[in-house]
C-alpha cells in the first residue's frame, strides 16, 4: 500500500467498477448533491423574524442570510435605540464577512470526501454536517448578547428589561409580538446534512469492503517481509 | 463479497427512502406559501360576504329615522376602516388657492395641497427653499401674491386618458398656472401669464399633455397696458395661451409656449379636441356685444350689456396650424412672450367661429372627440356641434366674417342637435352608457340626456333626448363624473359641485360651506340616486376631476435619503448619520442636521447675532408616515420633512436670544423630547 493509498483509501479495481456501477455512484451523487444544496442555501434566508405592533399592520421583517441581513433593518434599529439595543448590523459581523468563504470551503471538503475512500471521508464532511446547528448556535449567542447588553442610558431602560428573543416561535417585547421561523436556507442546509449522512452510509457500503481487503492484504505482506 | 446479513440487505432501501422523505419535506417547507402566515396574523379577521341585515340594523334605521333609500345610500358610500376608496377627486379649492383631494365614494377629504397659498401643515411657504422658490415664481409684477382663485384642475393625459402623473390648475385672479407632481402631491412650478392679468378657460390639456390650455376672460390690452375704454374694439384683446409641457423635466417651458390673440369677446371655457378632433381646441365666449359696462353712467350694466345678442361665438382653433406658424416665426412678442397675431391667425385659417346660443358656459368634447356640447346658461338647451360638420363647413369656405375678419361658420351647417335640458345649463360630463350629464344652475339639478351617433346603442333611450333630472342642493356649478371628460369615461359616480348649501348642514354662521353631492349614475334611464353630502369649508371649488384610484402611483416615502422634492433628485445637502456638522465661513453659518425618531442632530447650535444661517435638515427615516416637522419660533420657520426629504432654509440671525426648535409632527413617544437650542449670542 502506498502512502497515498493510506490517506485516500483504496481505488476500486476497474472491473469491479464496471460490475457494480451503482454501488460506487451512490455516495458520489449524494455527497455531490449535498455540496450543491449547501451552496444554493447561500442565496436563501436562513431565519426570519416578524414583528407585529398596532402601528405596523404589515409587520416588520428581518431576514437573516448567512452573510447579510435584509428587511426593515433601519426601522427596527430606529425602534431598538429606544431600548438601547445596538444596531443589528453590528451583530456577527466577523461570521458574516467570512461565511461565504467558509461555506465554499466546507462544500469543497464534502466534494473531497468523494475521492477519499476510507474513514477520513466522514471527518471531511463533519463541518458541513454540523453547519446548520453551528449557525443556530452562533445566532443564539448574538441574540443573547444583544438582548442582554442594553444601553443603561436608553430612554426606555425602565420599561424594557434585558431579554433573549426566542430563536423559534413567538415572543413579546414591548408592544411587539415577534415570530421567529427558520427559512429556506436553513432547511436546505439541513437537507445537505441528511444527504451527507446518507452519502456516508453508502460510502461505507461501497468502500469498507475494499479497505478491509486492503488492510488484510497489507498486514499479510508486512508480516511476510518482516 | 461475503454473504450479506438481512440488515445489510434492507439498509440501502431504508436510507434511500429516508433521503426521499427528507427531500420532500424540505421542498414542501420551501414551497409553502408564506402569505398564508402573514394574512393569518392580524388580530381581527375582517369578515366579508354573507351579510345578512340583522334586526338590529332595522332598529337602528328606525331609531335614526332613515328611509330605505337612506340605508341604500349609506351602504353604497360606506368604506370600512382600512379600505381605500375606488376613485379620487382632485378639486380646485376656489379662492383658498389650494387643491383638495377627496376619496369616492366615501367623500373623505384625503389631502389639501398647498399651491398658490402658504399651507402650514405641509410647511408650504414658511421657509423651506423648495416651497419658497415655487411661490416666488408666482409673484405678479414683483409683488408676492399668496392667494389665488383656483378654478379648473387638469390631470395629465396619455392618449386622451388620465395617466395619474401630473396635475395642472389655474388661478383665475392673477392669470397663473401651477403644476403638481403626483409622485409626491406637491406643487413644483407656477407660471404667470406674461400678457394677461387674469384668465378663466384653464387648465385643460391636449390628449398627450403636450399643451396646457389657459384661456383668458376679461379682455384688456395685451401685456397690461393702459387703453381707454373708448378704444375697446381697437386696443382691447382676448387671448388663449398654450403652455408647452415637458414631461422629461417635469416643467412647463414658457420659452416654447405661446398665446393666440383673439377679439375682445370674453372667452370663457375651453376644451381640447381628442381622437378625431385631436389637434383642435374649442373655447366659447360671452361678450361678443363688446359691452364695457358703466351702470353708474346710466349705461347698461355688464350683466345686461353682455347679454343682448342671441348668439355668441364658439371659437374653433387649429392648434397644430398655430404651432406650425409659431415655429416658422410668425409671431410678435408681448412682454417677451410669443403671440400669434389675430390677423395672421385669420389669414392662415387658424381661427373660426360658429354661432352659439348667447352667453354659454362650458364647451365639452364628447369621449370620441366627435361632438362638442355647448351649454346655454341663458338658453335652456345644450347645443351639440358635429366636428365632422365643422370640418366640412371649413372645407366649403365660410362666407361671413366678424369685424376682425374671423370666418363665421353657418349655425345650421355645424349643429348636430339641440336638447332642451332645463334652466341654466352650465357644464357637461359623460359616462360609459352613452349619457351626457349637464349641470342646471337655475333648476338646481343635473340633467341626464342621451348622445346620438355611435353612442346611441349603449342605452335603451332615444338619442338626443332628456332622460331624467335629479335635484341637487343647491345652485350647482360644475359637475364631475368618473373620468367623465376623457376618451374612456367610467360612469358609476357623479359629483355635483353646489355653490349653496342653505339648509344641508348645521348652521356655522353666515358664511356657509359649499356642498359636494355624490350621485350614483351606474343604472340606466331614470335611475339616479343622491348618496351623500360633503361640506367644503375652506373655499369655493369650481371644477374637479375624478380618477380611478389605481391609476395613481404616489411614493410612500421619498426614493432616497437626502431627496430634494423640488428637483426630484438627491439634494447636494443630503446629510447622513455621522455627517452632521456646523460649518462657519465668515459670517455665514451652514448647519447640516439629521432628524430621526426622536432627536435632531445637533441639538445645540451656538451662533452670533448678525450671522447668515443656511440650515439643511435631512429626515433619515425610511418608515412610511415617519414625517418630522421643524419649527423655529421667533424666525417664522415651519417645515414638514417627509421620510427621506432634505429641506433647506436660510435666514439672518437678527435677533439674539435662546430659540428652542422642535418637531411639530407627533412622531413618536418621545416627540416632546425632539427639540434643540439655537443660541444666538448678542
Amino acid at each position: 500500500m502506498t502512502e497515498l493509498e493510506k490517506i485516500l483509501g483504496p481505488r476500486p479495481p476497474h472491473d469491479l467498477l464496471e460490475q457494480e456501477r451503482l454501488r460506487f455512484l451512490l455516495p458520489t451523487v449524494l455527497l455531490g448533491m449535498a455540496a450543491f444544496v449547501l451552496i444554493v442555501s447561500i442565496f436563501q434566508p436562513y431565519w426570519r423574524l416578524k414583528l407585529f405592533a398596532p402601528q405596523y399592520p404589515q409587520g416588520l421583517y428581518v431576514y437573516v442570510y448567512i452573510n447579510r441581513l435584509e428587511g426593515d433593518i433601519q426601522e427596527i434599529d430606529t425602534l431598538n435605540h429606544y431600548i438601547g439595543m445596538r444596531p443589528l448590523e453590528e451583530a456577527a459581523s466577523l461570521e458574516r464577512s467570512l461565511s461565504i468563504f467558509i461555506v465554499g470551503v466546507i462544500s469543497l471538503l464534502v466534494i473531497a470526501a468523494i475521492y477519499v475512500h476510507n474513514q477520513y471521508a466522514a471527518l471531511l464532511t463533519l463541518p458541513a454536517l454540523l453547519f446548520p446547528f453551528i449557525f443556530i448556535g452562533d445566532m443564539y449567542y448574538w441574540m443573547r448578547n444583544f438582548g442582554q447588553n442594553l444601553d443603561p442610558q436608553a430612554p426606555l431602560r425602565n420599561t424594557i428589561k434585558p431579554f433573549v428573543p426566542p430563536i423559534y416561535g413567538e415572543g413579546y417585547v414591548g408592544q411587539f409580538k415577534t415570530i421567529a421561523t427558520f427559512e429556506n436556507g436553513f432547511y436546505l442546509a439541513v437537507l445537505a446534512s441528511i444527504l451527507i449522512l446518507a452519502g456516508l452510509y453508502f460510502h461505507r457500503e461501497a468502500y469498507k469492503p475494499l479497505v478491509d481487503t486492503m488492510q488484510h492484504a497489507d498486514k499479510h505482506t508486512s508480516h511476510e517481509t518482516s | 463479497m461475503s454473504v450479506q446479513n438481512p440488515r445489510q440487505k434492507y439498509m440501502p432501501y431504508l436510507v434511500s427512502a429516508l433521503v426521499v422523505v427528507a427531500v420532500l419535506v424540505v421542498v414542501f417547507l420551501i414551497l409553502r406559501n408564506p402569505a398564508e402566515e402573514t394574512t393569518a396574523e392580524p388580530t381581527t379577521e375582517p369578515q366579508t360576504g354573507q351579510v345578512a341585515l340583522s334586526g338590529d340594523a332595522q332598529a337602528i334605521a328606525e331609531a335614526r329615522g332613515l328611509s330605505p333609500d337612506d340605508v341604500v345610500a349609506a351602504l353604497k358610500t360606506y368604506v370600512p376602516s382600512g379600505q381605500p376608496d375606488e376613485y379620487v377627486i382632485f378639486s380646485s379649492g376656489g379662492h383658498s388657492g389650494q387643491v383638495l383631494v377627496i376619496g369616492v365614494p366615501s367623500m373623505r377629504l384625503l389631502k389639501v395641497i398647498g399651491v398658490f397659498t402658504p399651507e402650514p401643515w405641509q410647511g408650504w411657504g414658511y421657509g423651506a427653499e423648495s416651497t419658497m422658490k415655487v411661490l416666488e415664481e408666482g409673484r405678479v409684477n414683483d409683488r408676492d401674491v399668496l392667494w389665488a382663485d383656483t378654478h379648473h384642475p387638469a390631470l395629465s393625459e396619455t392618449n386622451g386618458d388620465y395617466d395619474g402623473d401630473w396635475l395642472f390648475i389655474n388661478d383665475k385672479a392673477n392669470g397663473r398656472v401651477a403644476l403638481i407632481d403626483l409622485r409626491d402631491f406637491e406643487t413644483k412650478q407656477i407660471v404667470k401669464n406674461p400678457i394677461a392679468l387674469n384668465d378663466h378657460g384653464g387648465t385643460m390639456v391636449t390628449p398627450n399633455t403636450d399643451w396646457v390650455i389657459e384661456g383668458g376672460q376679461y379682455a384688456a390690452p395685451l401685456g397690461w397696458k393702459y387703453a381707454s375704454l373708448d378704444k375697446y374694439a381697437e386696443e382691447y384683446r382676448g387671448m388663449v395661451t398654450f403652455w408647452k409641457f415637458d414631461r422629461e423635466s417635469g416643467r412647463i417651458r414658457p420659452e416654447e409656449s405661446f398665446a393666440l390673440e383673439l377679439p375682445p369677446y370674453w372667452q370663457d371655457l375651453c376644451d381640447a379636441g381628442k381622437k378625431v378632433s385631436d389637434g383642435w381646441v374649442f373655447c366659447n365666449s360671452f361678450n361678443t356685444e363688446m359691452a364695457t359696462g358703466g351702470v353708474e353712467k346710466g349705461d347698461p350694466p355688464f350683466e345686461a350689456g353682455a347679454s343682448q345678442r342671441d348668439m355668441d361665438y364658439l371659437h374653433i382653433i387649429n392648434l397644430n396650424k398655430a404651432v406650425e406658424l409659431i415655429e416658422a416665426g410668425n409671431y410678435r412678442e408681448v412682454n417677451g412672450f410669443k403671440v400669434l397675431p389675430l390677423d395672421v391667425a385669420t389669414a392662415e385659417k387658424v381661427l373660426f367661429f360658429a354661432p352659439e346660443p348667447k352667453s354659454p358656459h362650458g364647451v365639452d368634447v364628447a369621449p370620441g372627440g366627435d361632438y362638442l356640447v355647448v351649454a346655454g346658461k341663458l338658453d335652456p338647451h345644450v347645443t351639440i356641434y358635429s366636428f365632422e360638420k365643422i370640418m366640412q363647413a371649413i372645407e366649403a369656405g365660410p362666407t361671413e366674417t366678424d369685424q376682425y375678419g374671423v370666418p363665421i361658420l353657418n349655425f345650421d351647417d355645424v349643429v348636430e342637435a339641440q336638447v332642451e335640458v332645463g334652466l341654466g345649463p352650465l357644464h357637461t360630463q359623460f359616462d360609459n352608457q352613452g349619457y351626457a350629464y349637464t349641470s342646471l344652475f337655475l333648476d338646481s339639478a343635473v340633467a341626464r340626456w342621451t348622445l346620438g351617433g355611435d353612442y346611441a346603442a349603449k342605452n335603451p333611450d332615444d338619442p338626443w333626448t332628456l332622460v331624467n333630472k335629479i335635484p341637487v342642493n343647491y345652485n350647482i356649478g360644475h359637475l364631475v363624473a368618473a373620468e367623465g371628460d376623457t376618451v374612456d369615461p367610467d360612469g358609476k359616480y357623479l359629483v355635483a359641485l353646489n355653490k349653496w348649501a342653505i339648509d344641508r348642514f348645521v348652521n356655522v354662521g353666515p358664511l356657509l360651506p359649499q356642498n359636494f353631492q355624490l350621485i350614483d349614475i351606474s343604472q340606466p334611464g331614470t335611475q339616479m340616486q343622491l348618496l351623500y353630502d360633503m361640506p367644503i369649508g375652506l373655499g369655493e371649488p369650481h371644477y374637479a376631476q375624478m380618477i380611478k384610484a389605481d391609476k395613481l402611483h404616489a411614493w410612500e416615502v421619498y426614493p432616497e435619503v437626502g431627496w430634494d422634492p423640488h428637483t426630484q433628485a438627491k439634494s447636494p445637502y443630503a446629510t447622513l448619520p455621522g455627517e452632521e456638522r456646523v460649518e462657519r465661513n465668515g459670517n455665514t453659518v451652514e448647519i447640516f442636521m439629521t432628524a430621526v425618531r426622536s432627536h435632531f442632530t445637533p441639538e445645540q447650535i451656538e451662533i452670533k447675532k448678525g450671522d447668515h444661517v443656511i440650515w439643511h435638515i435631512t429626515n433619515i427615516e425610511r418608515a412610511k408616515d415617519a414625517t418630522h416637522g421643524f419649527a423655529l419660533p421667533g424666525y417664522n420657520i415651519n417645515l414638514s420633512i417627509e421620510p427621506g426629504e432634505t429641506v433647506t432654509f436660510e435666514f439672518d440671525a437678527v435677533e439674539d436670544g435662546v430659540f428652542s426648535y422642535y418637531c411639530t409632527e407627533f412622531c413618536s413617544a418621545l416627540h416632546l423630547e425632539m427639540t434643540g437650542y439655537l443660541l444666538v449670542q448678542p
